[in-house]
Formats: C-alpha cells, structure tokens, sequence
C-alpha cells in the first residue's frame, strides 16, 4: 500500500466529474417541485463519494441528472456537468448515449426489477457489449462476459440462467457485471445494497470494493445507511431538501459532523456497541415546491438564528477538504461567537 | 400462577405448491417447531429477527391469525386461538393488534386522519360520546408527541412517513391491546425519524403495559429497544436470549456471521475478512432433518446432518444457541 500511495495521490488530484450549479425540477399543476436546488461538487479520480440523504432530498434524482435519464415530468432547469473534459448536460443523444456504459455507468436501486425478465444472464451482458463495439466474435465474448463473473464473484453455470432463478444477491451482482464491462471512468451506484440482507449486503459490498480497486474507477454511492458508508467511501456528501449542507472525508464526518443536519444523521446511527437513550428529531419539512427564504434547514434546525430566515448560506470550505452550508461557523471553522452547540455533541 | 398472554407452542407452517402440469409438489418450512411465551408481568419487546426467508413474516402471519398453523397451538390466556368462538376472536383481534411496515399503504388515500380513529372507537365502541372519543383521540396522539390540531384534519398524503407510523402507533394506544405485532415498524422510515417510532414503542411499553413482538431485520434498532431477542434461521430459531446477551456475545455460527456483518458506523473500523456465500440450491435444499445452516456453517460437524440441534443453554441466564458446539456447556449448567 504504501510505495502506492504517492502515485495515488497525484491521481487523487485530478478531477473525472465535475458537477456546477444541477438544478432539476420536477412539474406539478401546483408549480415545480425544486428536487435538485443547484448543487456544485467535483469527482476525483479513483475515489468513492458518498451522496448522502433522507427519502426525497433529492439524492437520486441528482444522480439520474448526471446520468441524462430525468423522466418527465422531471427536466434538468440548469447546470453543467462535466466528465472527462465532455460538457454532458448540453451534449446530443445519440453522443451521450456512446457514453453511457463506456464511461459512465449506473448500477441501479432494484437489481430485481433491472434485468430482463426474457433474456438470459450472459445476453443482459452482451446485449450492452455489442451496443457499443458492434457485432463481435462469439467465442471471446463468452469469455469475456465469463471474466466479468469471476470478477463479481459469479458462478458460470448462471451464464444461461434467467434472471427469476438468480437470487437478489445474484442479480445485483449481475447488475455490477454489467456496469463494469465496458471499463466506465465512473460508476454510480444507486442504493444499489439496499435491498439485501444484512450478510448478502456485506458481500455484494465488499465486491464492490475489490472490483472497485481492481478496475480503478471512480464512484458515487447513493444511500441512507451511515454504517455502509463507514465501510466504503473516501467522502460524503451531505443533501438535504435538494441542497449539498455538508462535504467532507468520511473520518472527519464521523468525528467532527459540522452542519446541524449532518449531527442529527451521525446521531441517529443506531449502534450495536451501547445503548443510549434514543434523539428524537421533528421531521416537518418545507414544502418542496416553496422553499422558505435563508437556508433549507431552518424549520428543523435547533440551533437556528435571525440571519438563518432570509439569507441562505453558502456552501463553503471552512478546514481542509471540508465543506459546509452554515452560518453557525465562521470562514476557518471555529464556531461564531455567542452560540452554543455543545447540546448537539 | 395466570397463565402467559400469549405462548406459541410448537408452531409449524408449511406451505405447499398444488403442483402444476410440469412442476412437482412442494413443501417449504416456514416455521419449524416454533415456541414463544409472552408474560402479562413484566411487559417486555421481543425481537423476531433474521433473513428474508427465516419465517418471521409467517411468525407474525400465523400470530395475528391470517393463515392457519400446519401444526401446534397459539394460546392467548391459555385460550387456543383455533378454538376460539366468534365472540373471543373479535377479543383476541382487538388485545392483539398490528402496525405493520408500510405506512404509505396502510392509509385509504381519500380519508382524513381522523377516519382511522372514528372507525377504530366505532367498531370496538370505546367511546360513549363525542367529547370523550376526542379526548382519548388527541391523549393518544400525545402519548406519540403529535397533536390534533396538527394532524387529524390532513390527509395521508400530507404526513411524513414517521408521522403516519406514529399515528398508527397512537391508534393502536387507542385500543389498548396487550400485545402489538410490529412487523419491520420502522423500515422504511428515515434514520432520523426512526428514533421517535422506536420511543413511541418504549413509552407504550412502560406506561401502558403493552408487549411487542417486534419483527426486524435491523439488529442495531433491536439492540436499542429489545429486551428479548430470538434469531431466526429458517424457520427454526438459532439463539434466544436477552438482546444484550446475544448481540454482545453471539455463539451460535450463524449469528456471529450476522452480527459481524452489521456495517460499524465507524471508517476506522473496516471489515477485515471476505466471506463466500454458498450457491442458492444447496441453501434452500437444505433437508428438514439436521441443521439448516450446515451448509454455509464453518464449524459443522457431521452429526450436525443427522439431528437438528435443539436449544442448549449457553451460561444458565436463559441465553440458549442451537448448536452442538454448546452440548457440553449445557450439560454442566445444571450442575452450577
């Protein structure tokens, strides 16, 4: 690990995604409702990011903008998103689709739901392969799609199996073969472990992993479960009603959670080391449609002040590599003065 | 000595294919041999956990009466519950009632909150007039933290998903059962709302004095609010004992692989070995003599093929493992 680690630093460095200022709405007869408010972070190379969130902060409909697969009554309002030096969200179909699988790929949410029901495991796989680099050989394709399994840890006998007789854990991993058959610079995993129980999640996660390292891509893991996120990212990235709150290394986030919001999720793992008396929050939420004025989390933050109703914070860097949208703390991270947090820790 | 509110002795379920044109007959064992017993004195959570597949949705099936047992009895005050008359049923459904996963789903979209009260207080006439039911109303939403004024007059649609949980939990304060089966309460609510479904269920425990049976996949929601904790692996039970006990110090194999896999919500603390999951066939062909978890067990022996283990007492505190690793200890227990 070590003679390594200076070549992946500089690899660290380099960004593969950067997104800027995402904004997608989704249409209602009553007006938009704001999913992604404008949301700016940058992907590195090789690293994974952990986009973070409760039900409807917008986390996966942040990833499906990056991804071009909005549905409407969704659109992507504004924003650039660029990969690899390719601005995506301006860039035509018919480009964008040589795209999608060779560079950038998605493992989605329901592995179950994902595959086609009549087409055999290996064709799921070859389907996407002969997409992209036209008719090819039969043989090699069987062999590749036969490394790609032993890669996720599949036997070959599923090679002419369907996807009803695969099991959840099975199928996800098919799904992991097919985001990484074609070598993508970035992978996007959508809750893509969500689904499992608790020892197939750890194996499908740790596949993940050694894939992962194996391949060098990048990734952005969506999820809820703190406790998998321990396990597997480099960073997280904290969304709240449509907005980014909090981006940091995942040790630091851990240890050091700045923004109110990102507390109260650190707060609310569940541990299996101790018992503590439960933290109850109020989850009353704005009206996604009408967000109030200053910054989203003021209905539901305790610490909330004046300033906090009209003007919204941005997100800034206030200590190394660490970002966060609030007021409470002035620009190299101390606290401001006057206002007492230690409730929260 | 009364006898216990509820005591499941021996419940089997198993469910059979008709057989089709093509496809053979077949049997899948749900719940094997399955005992619980649930005192008045003092009123305590247990937890029913383990994987999809290990019986616990059929446990909570069989528990509320919506599928009849294959074989052994469900005793509600020494009552069977297949014996019941109609008169003891509609008091059976009543002291045992259910909050169940989905809270979307639960809801009929075109009523008002206030619906599912009203009908609850109409149909077992808790109440003998208006002003009454609206003060048990708004004392049971209390006892969860909301308030009428807040809720009552919303439609579904316009609660959160923990919200509508906790009315379902207030409804069920409403009725005053002894027993609630929880069935994955708080699974598909956000973390950070989990916390007041989970103290909602705590305070209904100790002031009303009502037992839960709480059904969970998630040990660590378990490990907060449990006080008993029976591990479920298909169909049969694989360790029973206190929550603490078990989750401290699992000994059976499969619960110490369950326990290790929970992710520490810690990036200082990595997984530190892989682990193999054998092919699906060989797990659920698994026959029903021997050990069900023989085949993914990594300290199986061959006599655990030949007779399922019974429960053996681990260290005389009620801390019980089916497993013959634990034969001997059993053996001296007795003696200490």
């Amino acid at each position: 690990m070590a003679e390594a680690s200076g070549q992946d630093v500089q690899r660290r460095q380099r960004k593969v995604l950067e997104v800027r200022n995402l904004r997608v709405h989704y249409e209602t007869p009553t007006g938009d409702v704001i999913a992604v408010a404008g949301i700016d972070f940058d992907l590195y190379d090789g690293e994974t990011l952990g986009l973070v969130g409760e039900s409807g902060s917008g986390k996966s409909t942040a990833a499906y903008g990056i991804l071009k697969l909005v549905q409407p009554p969704g659109r992507i309002v504004e924003g650039n998103v660029v990969l690899d030096g390719d601005e995506l969200v301006t860039m035509n179909d018919s480009n964008f689709r040589q795209l999608r699988w060779t560079k950038l790929a998605l493992i989605p949410q329901g592995a179950m739901n994902s595959l086609n029901p009549t087409m055999r495991v290996h064709r799921q796989i070859t389907d996407a392969i002969e997409a992209h680099e036209g008719k090819q050989d039969k043989e090699e394709l069987r062999q590749r799609v036969l490394d790609l399994f032993r890669m996720v840890g599949l036997p070959q006998r599923l090679y002419n199996m369907f996807p009803h007789e695969l099991s959840g854990g099975m199928k996800q991993r098919v799904c992991i073969a097919m985001g990484i058959a074609l070598h993508p610079t970035v992978i996007i995993a959508d809750e893509s472990t969500s689904a499992l129980d608790v020892v197939v999640q750890r194996v499908v996660a740790q596949t993940m992993l050694r894939v992962k390292k194996a391949l060098g891509v990048s990734m952005i893991m969506i999820g809820h479960d703190m406790g998998l996120m321990a396990q597997m990212v480099d960073r997280i990235a904290v969304m709240y009603a449509g907005k980014l709150v909090e981006v940091s290394p995942v040790e630091t986030i851990f240890e050091d959670p700045l923004h109110p919001y990102s507390q109260v999720l650190i707060e609310s793992i569940p541990s299996l080391k101790e018992r503590k008396p439960l933290k109850i929050t109020e989850g009353i939420t704005h009206d996604p449609r009408n967000p109030p004025p200053g910054c989203i989390f003021q209905l539901r933050c305790p610490f909330v002040m004046e300033h906090c109703r009209s003007e919204a914070p941005p997100l800034r860097e206030v200590k190394a590599r660490h970002q966060v949208a609030c007021h409470l703390y002035n620009d190299d991270g101390s606290l401001i003065e006057g206002v007492k947090v230690e409730a929260a820790v | 000595m009364a006898p216990p509110v509820l005591e499941i002795r021996n419940a089997t379920k198993v469910y059979r294919t008709s057989g089709g044109f093509l496809s053979p007959k077949k049997e899948v064992v749900a719940l094997q041999d399955y005992s619980l017993t649930i005192e008045k004195e003092p009123a305590s959570i247990t937890t029913i956990a383990g994987e999809s597949g290990s019986g616990k949705t059929t446990l909570a099936n069989v528990v509320l009466g919506f599928t009849p047992l294959t074989s052994g009895q469900i005793l509600f005050h020494g009552q069977d519950l297949a014996t019941m008359n109609r008169q003891q049923l509609l008091n059976y459904r009543r002291n045992v009632q259910a909050v169940f996963q989905d809270p979307f789903g639960v809801y009929n979209p075109f009523y008002r909150i206030e619906h599912v009260f009203d009908t609850v207080i109409h149909h077992f006439k808790l109440a003998r007039s208006g002003s009454q039911a609206r003060d048990m109303i708004e004392d049971a939403l209390n006892v969860v933290g909301l308030h009428g004024v807040d809720v009552l007059r919303k439609y579904p649609h316009q609660l959160s998903g923990g919200q509508r949980q906790r009315i379902m939990m207030a409804r069920v304060y409403l009725i005053k059962p002894e027993v609630i089966v929880a069935d994955e309460p708080v699974s598909m609510v956000d973390a950070s709302l989990r916390a007041a479904i989970l103290e909602a269920m705590l305070s209904l425990r100790d002031e009303l004095g009502v037992s839960f049976l709480y059904i969970t996949h998630d040990l660590s929601t378990a490990y907060q609010v449990g006080d008993k904790i029976n591990i479920l692996y298909q169909g049969s039970v694989a360790e029973t004992g206190t929550t603490v006990q078990v989750i401290d110090q699992p000994q059976h194999p499969y619960v110490q692989l369950l326990v290790e896999s929970v992710p520490a919500p810690d990036p200082n603390i990595k997984w530190d070995t892989e682990i193999e999951l054998p092919d699906e066939e060989i797990l659920r062909s698994a026959t029903s003599t021997g050990c069900r978890f023989y085949p993914r067990c990594p300290q199986r022996m061959d006599r655990c093929l030949e007779v399922a283990p019974p429960l053996y007492e681990i260290d005389g505190m009620g801390h019980e493992a089916a497993c013959y690793l634990y034969e001997d200890e059993a053996q001296k227990a007795p003696a200490i």
